[in-house]
């Protein structure tokens, strides 16, 4: 089983920052990659098992089901349904912890799939820093610094 | 149980944080209040179950103790054993994880304790100020001045505390403000003995001691108890369910004796007379105290002092449960919980007086005997059979009236399957617990109407209080309503009569005798 893991330090505060995020049709709205997304079957973004279906900007196709959101814990969990990196087993969480010095963030975004071995670090450096950096970044610069 | 929670970006690796703060000895080096520490019996600073016995530079002295160490997860987690403030039940968790975006470290730190409720807030500043933030600065400071460099969070963090002094640093554990305590007795004064509420807490934090009492002052009137009513109320502001009682001070809100002193601007109440009371402030629990006479009850002679304070704000109590809260209807058939108590078993003479058939339930065969005695229509052992299920069994499928319940947690869902439509549920006390919350929407079912009584918003006035005394009373010398003699027990050890009325071993009523 391979592993992401990827952290970084928003400069504002965790309610502000999870306001962004929580929306888990909202993935154009503060990702770079994102064109633009649907919830399937006309969901709520907040109901656990919808779907969102979006599109890269870079042509392919995602579909992933909401697991879990916590609102008290500033998480969500979801699962890759199709996607065109051939992973199996993907669970991601993307979580927000305060850092009451400063009045911050620390976000964090973990993933955990199956994938042919020879495959893994290509993936890992893609998912990592291709999606999860970059959406981290796009965040930081949403929010002033 | 309060919980603190601060955390901070470290501008270092991971590794190098933790390997600071991985060593439970370590504090000594880098926390700016640590004066010395040592690990008791030579253990190892990573040995899970090591104690670690430390010095603030104020002089207070601690033992805390490694409960778990993590170097996979980088976490640690220990608890106090002793100190000097009451940070009761402190257990905190360190935990770090890597900010991969900049190669620094995220660290929070964290504790749960139970404060007493005065100091809650100094508590939770001394550790999220004095203990975590001033740990934060002191890392920060010792790693990014080892790491010189553009990688500094900012101008001069941490640089501060880099050389802690003792004048300045933050180290505010007051030894001296360990406990709290009543005033101690000015010379010019009296004193009194009384029971005192030193914290929050269960029957063990009732201390005998001598307390202040000056003159009466204007407007207020000096009683000699003679007896003191111990009631369930007692029980929720000693322990703070209620907010009552503000420790460190004396509870109790009922009892008898004579008026030994007047202060200026008070009329109709001379010394000797004899009252009774039933209301705050607290303050009951003592041989003598001061207060306000408008709500004091002038006792007649066919009522004791030891019947007036076995069962005055009981019967005022009954009253307007079954006048004012649920104005009982003849032939209303209702539910009284915990009939063998003081409350339970007015209720259901009083009722049944007013023409209700009476359910009752009890915990006991004994108590069963009781309540029968007491003219209950139908006696339930709740631990035997569902309570719920009997009262629809006795009434056909069609529930009672009204359920008068004052256990709460344990009955109170029970109660509200146990009400007829459009019932009422008096949800007067809770001796198990809070009810918790409960979805409203749900009482339609049956359109049931739920009331929740204060017993100061029914009794503190003269106005309100006067007529439910004077019913209680008719109601005594009537006959409608008999009171057993109260079971007694000393002034000084009222702390074994509130470990009996929690633990429910008694009937009927408790007062403490002075």
């Amino acid at each position: 089983m391979a592993k992401v893991y990827v952290s970084s330090v928003v400069p504002a505060p965790a309610p502000a920052v999870w306001q962004v995020v929580r929306n888990f049709n909202g993935l154009p709205d503060w990702t770079p990659f994102a064109a633009e997304s649907r919830i399937e079957q006309g969901a709520p973004p907040d109901q656990i098992g919808c779907v969102r279906n979006f599109g890269l900007k870079d042509g392919g196709r995602i579909r992933e089901r909401l697991l879990a959101l916590s609102d008290y814990e500033f998480s969500c969990t979801y699962s890759i349904l199709e996607s065109p990196m051939a992973v199996e087993n993907y669970i991601a969480t993307l979580a927000l912890t305060p850092i009451t010095d400063g009045n911050a963030t620390f976000a964090e975004w973990q993933a955990d799939f199956d994938c042919p071995p020879e495959r893994e670090r290509a993936l890992v450096q893609q998912i990592g820093a291709g999606v999860f950096q970059a959406a981290f970044s796009a965040l930081k610069q949403r929010f002033g610094r | 149980m309060v919980q603190v929670t601060q955390s901070t970006v470290i501008d270092a690796p991971i590794d190098e944080v933790w390997r600071i703060l991985r060593d439970f000895n370590g504090h000594e080096s880098w926390h700016p209040a640590v004066a010395t520490s040592v690990i008791e019996g030579g253990a190892r600073v990573d040995a899970v179950g090591s104690v670690r016995r430390f010095r603030l530079r104020d002089g207070g002295e601690f033992r805390e103790q490694l409960l778990s160490l993590s170097d996979a997860k980088r976490t640690l987690t220990y608890c106090l054993l002793e100190a000097p403030v009451p940070l009761m039940g402190y257990v905190a968790t360190i935990r770090l994880k890597p900010v991969t975006d900049g190669d620094r470290t995220f660290w929070e730190w964290r504790s749960e304790f139970s404060p007493p409720a005065t100091r809650r807030d100094e508590l939770m500043r001394l550790v999220s100020d004095d203990i975590y933030n001033a740990g934060f600065a002191a890392v920060r400071g010792i790693l990014t001045r080892s790491r010189p460099g553009p990688g500094n969070l900012g101008p001069g963090a941490g640089q501060a505390i880099l050389v802690p002094d003792a004048s300045s640093a933050p180290t505010s554990v007051d030894a001296s403000r360990a406990l709290p305590s009543v005033a101690p007795p000015r010379s010019a004064d009296a004193t009194t003995k009384a029971i005192v509420v030193e914290r929050h807490g269960g029957p063990e934090v009732l201390q005998w001691r001598d307390v202040h009492l000056p003159p009466p002052g204007p407007g207020e009137v000096r009683i000699r108890h003679t007896f003191v009513g111990v009631n369930f109320i007692d029980i929720y502001s000693r322990n703070g369910q209620f907010d009552l009682l503000r420790p460190p001070a004396v509870p109790g809100m009922e009892a008898a004796g004579l008026i030994e002193a007047v202060g200026r601007d008070v009329a109709g109440f001379a010394p000797g007379d004899r009252v009774a009371y039933a209301c705050p402030p607290v303050g009951a629990y003592a041989e003598r105290r001061n207060m306000a006479p408008e709500l004091l009850v002038s006792l007649s002679a066919d009522i004791s002092d030891e019947m007036a304070a076995a069962s005055l704000l009981k019967g005022v109590t009954a009253s307007f449960l079954l006048h004012d809260v649920y104005p009982l209807k003849p032939r209303d058939i209702i539910l009284v919980h915990a009939a063998a108590g003081g409350v339970g078993q007015l209720l259901v003479q009083w009722a049944k007086h007013l023409g209700a058939t009476v359910l009752a339930t009890v915990s006991s065969e004994e108590k069963a005997r009781i309540v029968e005695r007491r003219g209950a229509d139908h006696v339930i052992i709740y631990s035997r059979e569902s309570f719920a299920e009997a009262v629809m069994r006795f009434t056909d499928g069609r529930g009672a009236d009204a359920v008068y319940d004052a256990v709460g947690a344990d009955t109170f869902a029970g109660s509200l399957a146990a009400l007829a439509t459009r019932g009422s549920l008096v949800s007067f006390g809770q001796a198990s617990g809070p009810v918790g919350d409960w979805d409203v929407g749900r009482l339609a079912s049956k359109s049931i109407t739920i009331s929740r009584p204060n017993y100061a918003h029914y009794t503190d006035t003269p106005e309100k209080l006067g007529p439910h005394v004077s019913r209680f009373f008719a109601a005594v010398r009537q006959g409608i309503v008999t009171v057993d003699p109260p079971k007694h027990y000393p002034l000084a050890r009222a702390a074994e009569a509130h470990r009996d009325l929690e633990q429910r071993r008694t009937t009927g009523s408790l007062v403490l005798t002075v």
